[in-house]
């Protein structure tokens, strides 16, 4: 199944065609989901750093999952309304997108690192929460969590960039990963 | 005193050639400048909030201050070295960009203004420094530093 037909039908309605062609909101939507890093990713490299025992090894780790998890949550749902409005601007060139694509797959893989931190050794945090350098386990999802959102906003950023887009001729392996000739291909 | 001849030899120089000629080299650059830009945010947020008595409430601001300054110092240069590489890519056309001089000048403001103000403030002793000065303080570091950002940002949409 392709969502290419869903995202055709996305850019052909009017709301997306008045975003993509907006003097100021697309740039100012861009510009608060840029900003956002600092709140969102900002707040999520603090509890990173603990859990790798790079930063505040002297606050309990509990801690500062609660007190960084609303600025964290709030970062999130603003990162998620603006990034889905800048999709929708722009829906199917970003479908196509090589990097929209990777940027996909890193947030799964971040948002998995981080249900699997939440209920795994998390549950037993009265046990390590104190210890400078947490176990393991938590060490490994901190780092990985780093790395994913790092990849996150490296595709993101990508995206802005057309080396591998649609329109022009592109290698084999190119037009399978982003769906370009196989999908144009089932077009009547 | 005109600085245009300046900006044109940064964007004449071998940095700015490098980065100009190459495919990835500004994109790479710019990635590390996000990076760079939420570790440093991050930081910043972590002692702006606890001015505000809105984050980590239980621990004193020196505290985290001692603990975020590092990595805040880290994201700034990060941010700067990455910065002069994407400028002298393209320094004349930040030469006649308004939202590029909004940036420089409230960069210069916010960098003192984090180390001769916040930072004190931030590490005095519990009580020497007044909830609303401490508040004020916060809030003036978070609207420098949001209009250095969205400033930078908005260079990429002039022009």
């Amino acid at each position: 199944m392709s969502l290419l037909p869903f995202c055709e039908w996305l850019a052909s309605t009017s709301g997306s065609i008045a975003l993509h062609e907006s003097l100021y909101m697309y740039p100012l939507i861009e510009s608060a989901h840029v900003l956002t890093l600092c709140l969102f990713v900002g707040m999520t490299m603090v509890l990173d750093l603990r859990l790798t025992g790079l930063a505040l090894r002297r606050i309990p780790v509990r801690e500062v999952v609660e007190r960084t998890q609303p600025w964290m949550f709030l970062g999130f749902a603003i990162m998620v309304i603006t990034g889905v409005l800048l999709f929708y601007a722009i829906p199917v060139r970003s479908y196509q997108n090589i990097f929209f694509r990777l940027k996909v797959v890193f947030l799964v893989l971040a948002g998995l690192n981080a249900l699997l931190f939440h209920t795994g050794i998390f549950q037993n945090a009265s046990s390590w929460e104190r210890d400078p350098a947490p176990p393991a386990r938590a060490r490994l999802a901190g780092v990985l969590s780093l790395a994913l959102w790092a990849g996150v906003i490296v595709a993101g950023r990508m995206i802005a960039y057309n080396w591998f887009d649609c329109d022009k001729p592109q290698p084999r392996w190119v037009q399978i990963a982003t769906g370009c000739s196989y999908e144009q291909r089932q077009e009547p | 005193m005109d600085l245009l001849p300046l900006f044109q030899s940064f964007e004449g120089s071998g940095l700015g050639q490098a980065v100009r000629e190459s495919v990835w080299a500004f994109a790479a650059i710019e990635s590390i400048h996000l990076l760079a830009l939420a570790m440093m945010g991050g930081a910043a947020l972590l002692v702006d909030l606890r001015l505000l008595n809105l984050g980590m409430t239980e621990r004193t601001t020196a505290e985290l201050a001692d603990e975020a300054s590092p990595y805040f110092t880290l994201g700034l240069i990060v941010l700067m070295i990455s910065g002069a590489g994407l400028f002298a890519s393209e320094a004349v056309k930040c030469y006649y960009s308004t939202p590029f001089w909004v940036k420089i000048g409230t960069l210069v403001v916010a960098t003192i203004f984090a180390y001769a103000v916040r930072n004190p403030v931030a590490r005095a002793a519990e009580g020497r420094v007044g909830g609303g000065t401490r508040a004020l303080v916060a809030l003036a570091s978070i609207a420098l530093w949001f209009v250095v950002a969205a400033a930078g940002r908005w260079i990429g949409f002039s022009g």
